[in-house]
C-alpha cells in the first residue's frame, strides 16, 4: 500500500505542567481516510496530546504540521477553523438549548445580521437525517439520555467540515447498538477521506474500527503499529509495560471468599427503600466483607439506589438499617459518620476538588469528619497522602500537585484514597473504572477484592458486566428503576445477566 | 504552594512598590516617620491608619468570596454599628467612662453578629444568591442606621471611644494594631485549622464537598458572620475616628473597595483558592492610590479615573490571557537565544 502524505504530523511534542511532565518528545501522525487509535494507560498523555492538537494547550517544544504546513493555533476555535474538530469524553454541550441549536451553535445560518432560525433548524435536521439519527431537532438537549447527547455531539463535530475528527472516548456511555451506529458513521467518514483519531479503552472496539495504533506510556511514545500486525496481548503489554497476569489471578480469589451469610445481620439492610420519581421501593442487604455488584443500564436506578444508601438523596419510603439499627440518612455527612462512603460516577462534578492538591483531596473527607477546628496535623496528612499515592500507584507521585493536572484515572485513584482514608464499612463505588485503561482498571479491581477480604462491604456499580461478574459475590440487577434480580454469583453467565437486564427474566 | 502564591502576588507587589516609588520621587520625605509626643507620624503611617477599615472589611470579604459568595452589606453594617455605638454612648449619663464604651462596643459587635447571621441564613439555608441576599441588607441597612440615629449625625465626646480609631498604643495608631491583630487571628484561624481548606473546597466544588461530608452550610454561615464582625469593627473605627456616626456616609462604597482589594490580591470571584496576604496588599494599593492622588497633585475631578486606570492595569496583568502572553514572550526569547547559540 503506497502511503499518502500524513494530514497531521506532530514531531517531538513536549508539554509540562507544574509538577508533571505530561508529554515528552512524542511523535504522532494521521493519514487521510484512516482511523488511528491512540492507546495508553491513564496519565500516558493521550488527552494532553489531543489538547495539543486542538489548541487547548500550547506546546512547549515540538512541531505540528497540518497538510504539510506548520499549524499555529492557540484555541479550539482556531483548530476547528483549520479543520480539526473534537468530541470530548465528557459531553461539552449546552443542555438548556435545543438539539438543533447545539449542532449549529456558532455557525447558524444567517439572513443579514440576524439568524435564520428556520434554515438553521432544517440544516440541523438534514445533518441528523444524514446520520440516520431519529432525534427531534427542536427538542431540548436535556430531555435526552447521555448516549443521545453523545451522538448529537458527534453530529455537531461532523457538521463542521472536518479534515480531522477526534473522538475521545466516544463510546464510554453508548450501548452496543449505538456503538454499531457510531462505527457505521465513522466508516462512512473514513471513505470520504477524513482522518479520525479514536480513543477508547475498549480493546474490542479499537480492533474493530482502527487501522493504525499509537501507544503512549508515561508521556512517552512507545511506538506506532498497524492494527493488523499487532496482537492484543502485545498491545496491552506495550501499554502497561509490565506482565499482565493480574486479571487472571483475580478470578480464583473471589470465588473462595463468598461465605455463607444466612445468620449474620447485614451491615446495611434496605427494606422497601425508595424515592418517588427515582426509585421504586427496593429490598437489599449487604453483608460484611461482601461485594455486591449492581448491574443495569444507564438510568436503570443503580445510581439512584447508591444515592439513597449514601444520604446524597433522601428516601421517602421504606427503612434503612445499618448494622441492625434503623437509621435515617439526612446528608452524606451522616452516612459517612455511619461509615458509608459513596464515590460518585460523576468524577468531575461530584468527586474531585480540582484546584486543591492531591494531599488536600485525599484527606478531605477525613478532615470534614473531624470538623474544621481539629486539623489533621501536617505530618499525618503527608503520611496519609504518601502512603495512598504509593498503595494506589498515583501518578505523578507528588502530594502537592493540583488534582486538575492529573489524568482521569489518577483522579479516580485520588478519590478512592479519599474514601479509603475514612475507613468505611461500606464503600459504594459508582462506575469507578469508567474511562480508565486496562492497567488502572486491574489495580482498582484488585483493590476491591482486597478490601472485601479485609471485611469491608462493597457495592460495586459498573456498566461493564464482565467486571461486575468477576468481582461480585452477589449480583443485583436493576431495570427501569426496579430491582429485578438478586442472585448469588456462582456460575452466573454474562448471558443470564444480560437477559435479566434486557427482559427481567433469566432466559 | 507558597511558590504559586508568591507567583500570584508578583504583580500586586510590583504595583504597590511602583506607587510608593512614585510618591518618593514627588515627595522625597514620603518615607520619613517622626516621633512626636510619643506618637508616630508620617505618610506611611497615614496610609496604614486610613487603610485599616478597608483592610478589615476586605479580610471578611476574602473568605466570603472564597466560598463563591459576595457580601454587599458591609458598608451598611459599618454604618449600623457606628450608629449604635455612638447613640448608646451619647445617651449614657457618663459618655467618658470606660464601662459605657465597653458596653456600646459589645452591643455593636453583637448586632454585627446578628446581621451576619441574617446574611448567612439567606444564603446558606434559604439558598438565595449571595449578591441578592446581601443586597437586601445593603439597602435596608442604611435605613436601619437612620432609625438608630433618628436621622441625625450623632457626635460623641468620649475619650475611651476615641482610642479605637484615633488613639495610640506603643506609639502606633490603635486602628493599625486592631487591624493587624484581626489579620493575624484570621490567618491563624484559617491556616492553622482546617477552616481555610474547607472554605476553599466549598468554593471550588460545593457538590463534591457535600458528598465528602463537609458541612458547607455552617461554613458558609460562618464566613458571613465573620465578614459582618469585621465590618462592625471597621464601623466602630470609622465613627471613633471622626467622633460621630453618620448613617448616610459612614462606610459608603467600602464594599466596592473591599471587593477590589480582594480581586487585586488575586482571589478569584469564582471562589476557591484565596490569599489573605494578597488582600492585604490589595487594600494597601487602594489606600496608597488615594494618597498618591494628593501627593502627585492630580486634580480631584479625575481622581476616580486615575484609580480606575491603575486597577485595570493590575487586573490585566493578572489575567490568564496576559500571563500566557508574557510566558510565551519569554519562551520565544529564550528559544531565540538558544538558536542563536546553535547557529
Amino acid at each position: 500500500m503506497s502511503q499518502p502524505a500524513p494530514v497531521v504530523d506532530m514531531t517531538g511534542i513536549s508539554i509540562a505542567f507544574p509538577g508533571v511532565k505530561a508529554l515528552d518528545g512524542v511523535d504522532f501522525r494521521m493519514f487521510p481516510g484512516e482511523v488511528h487509535s491512540l492507546m495508553g494507560e491513564n496519565g500516558a498523555g493521550k488527552s494532553t496530546l489531543i489538547k495539543a492538537l486542538t489548541g487547548v494547550y500550547p506546546v512547549d517544544t515540538g512541531r505540528i504540521l497540518l497538510d504539510g504546513k506548520p499549524l499555529s493555533i492557540s484555541s479550539p476555535a482556531q483548530a476547528q477553523a483549520a479543520g480539526i474538530s473534537t468530541v470530548y469524553q465528557e459531553v461539552n454541550l449546552l443542555t438548556n438549548l435545543t438539539v438543533a441549536e447545539n449542532i449549529m451553535l456558532g455557525r447558524e445560518a444567517r439572513r443579514g445580521p440576524a439568524i435564520d432560525w428556520k434554515k438553521t433548524r432544517s440544516q440541523a435536521a438534514e445533518l441528523l437525517a444524514g446520520l440516520s439519527l431519529d432525534i427531534d431537532p427542536n427538542s431540548l438537549l436535556s430531555s435526552h439520555s447521555l448516549a443521545v447527547q453523545q451522538l448529537v455531539a458527534i453530529a455537531r463535530a461532523i457538521g463542521i467540515q472536518a479534515k480531522v475528527l477526534i473522538l475521545d472516548e466516544p463510546t464510554s456511555s453508548l450501548d452496543t447498538d449505538e456503538v454499531a451506529e457510531l462505527f457505521r458513521i465513522i466508516r462512512r467518514l473514513k471513505q470520504s477521506g477524513v482522518a479520525i483519531l479514536f480513543v477508547s479503552h475498549f480493546l474490542e472496539q479499537v480492533y474493530e474500527i482502527s487501522d493504525r495504533l499509537t501507544v503512549l506510556r508515561n508521556g512517552q511514545l512507545v511506538g506506532e503499529y498497524l492494527t493488523d500486525e499487532i496482537l492484543r496481548i502485545e498491545l496491552v503489554h506495550k501499554m502497561i509495560g509490565k506482565e499482565v497476569e493480574v486479571l487472571d489471578d483475580l478470578e480464583r480469589k473471589t470465588r473462595t471468599t463468598a461465605d455463607a451469610t444466612d445468620e449474620e445481620v447485614p451491615f446495611v439492610e434496605a427494606i422497601g427503600l425508595g424515592r418517588k420519581g427515582s426509585l421504586a421501593p427496593i429490598d437489599l442487604s449487604v453483608y460484611e466483607g461482601e461485594v455486591v455488584g449492581l448491574a443495569g443500564l444507564l438510568g436503570s436506578g443503580r445510581t439512584e439506589l447508591a444515592r439513597l444508601l449514601s444520604g446524597a438523596d433522601h428516601a421517602d419510603a421504606g427503612e434503612l438499617r445499618i448494622a441492625g439499627k434503623a437509621s435515617r440518612l439526612r446528608t452524606p455527612r451522616s452516612a459517612l459518620r455511619r461509615r458509608i462512603a459513596y464515590s460518585s460516577e460523576n468524577r468531575r462534578a461530584e468527586g474531585i476538588v480540582d484546584d486543591l492538591s492531591v494531599r488536600d483531596n485525599i484527606v478531605l473527607a477525613l478532615q470534614a469528619d473531624r470538623g474544621w477546628f481539629r486539623r489533621i496535623p501536617k505530618k499525618r496528612q503527608d503520611e496519609l497522602a504518601t502512603s495512598y499515592i504509593k498503595a494506589l500507584n498515583i501518578r505523578p507521585a507528588n502530594p502537592d500537585a493540583l488534582v486538575r493536572n492529573l489524568s482521569g484515572g489518577n483522579q479516580q485513584k485520588v478519590l478512592l484514597a479519599r474514601w479509603l482514608a475514612v475507613a468505611p464499612h461500606l464503600l459504594i463505588l459508582d462506575e469507578p473504572t469508567r474511562g480508565i485503561d486496562v492497567g488502572a482498571k486491574a489495580e482498582i479491581q484488585k483493590l476491591v477484592i482486597e478490601l472485601a477480604e479485609n471485611g469491608m462491604s462493597v457495592l460495586f456499580i459498573s456498566a461493564e458486566l464482565e467486571e461486575v461478574l468477576r468481582l461480585s459475590h452477589r449480583i443485583v440487577v436493576m431495570r427501569d428503576r426496579e430491582k429485578v434480580a438478586d442472585i448469588e454469583n456462582d456460575d452466573v453467565t454474562l448471558g443470564q445477566v444480560m437477559s435479566l437486564i434486557a427482559s427481567g427474566t433469566e432466559a | 504552594m507558597s511558590a504559586i502564591l508568591r507567583g500570584r502576588l508578583v504583580w500586586p507587589i510590583v504595583t504597590l512598590v511602583a506607587l510608593l516609588v512614585l510618591n518618593v520621587i514627588v515627595e522625597p520625605s514620603f518615607f520619613s516617620i517622626r516621633l512626636q509626643d510619643g506618637h508616630l507620624f508620617g505618610s506611611i503611617i497615614d496610609i496604614l491608619r486610613n487603610g485599616a477599615p478597608t483592610v478589615l472589611v476586605a479580610l471578611g470579604m476574602t473568605l466570603v468570596i472564597a466560598t463563591r459568595g459576595i457580601d454587599l452589606s458591609v458598608g451598611a453594617i459599618v454604618a449600623i454599628c457606628g450608629a449604635l455605638a455612638c447613640s448608646m454612648i451619647a445617651a449614657s449619663p457618663h459618655p467618658g467612662s470606660v464601662s459605657t464604651v465597653m458596653l456600646a462596643v459589645g452591643a455593636s459587635l453583637v448586632l454585627a453578629i446578628v446581621l451576619g447571621l441574617w446574611n448567612g441564613l439567606l444564603v446558606s439555608v434559604i439558598g438565595i444568591q449571595p449578591i441578592i441576599a446581601t443586597l437586601i441588607l445593603m439597602t435596608a441597612g442604611r435605613g436601619l442606621a437612620m432609625l438608630i440615629t433618628q436621622g441625625q449625625i450623632i457626635t460623641v465626646t468620649s475619650a475611651p471611644y476615641k482610642v479605637i480609631g484615633g488613639g495610640y498604643w506603643l506609639s502606633l495608631p490603635a486602628s493599625i494594631l486592631i487591624a493587624a491583630v484581626m489579620f493575624a487571628i484570621t490567618a491563624v484561624l484559617t491556616r492553622k485549622t482546617a477552616l481555610g481548606v474547607l472554605i476553599e473546597s466549598v468554593g471550588i466544588n460545593p457538590q463534591a464537598s457535600r458528598l465528602a461530608g463537609v458541612r458547607s452550610r455552617s461554613i458558609i454561615w460562618t464566613v458571613y458572620v465573620f465578614s459582618a464582625v469585621c465590618a462592625g469593627v471597621a464601623g466602630l473605627m470609622i465613627s471613633s475616628n471622626v467622633t460621630a456616626a453618620d448613617a448616610n456616609n459612614a462606610g459608603l462604597w467600602i464594599e466596592l473597595d473591599a471587593i477590589l482589594a480582594v480581586v487585586i490580591g488575586g482571589t478569584s470571584l469564582m471562589g476557591g483558592r484565596y490569599s489573605l496576604m494578597g488582600t492585604l496588599i490589595g487594600a494597601f494599593i487602594i489606600q496608597t492610590l488615594t494618597t498618591t492622588v494628593y501627593t502627585v497633585g492630580i486634580p480631584p475631578e479625575v481622581t476616580l479615573v486615575f484609580k480606575a486606570i491603575v486597577v485595570i492595569a493590575v487586573c490585566l496583568l493578572q489575567s490568564p490571557a496576559m500571563q500566557a502572553r508574557i510566558r510565551n514572550m519569554r519562551r520565544r526569547r529564550a528559544l531565540a537565544v538558544k538558536e542563536g547559540v546553535a547557529a
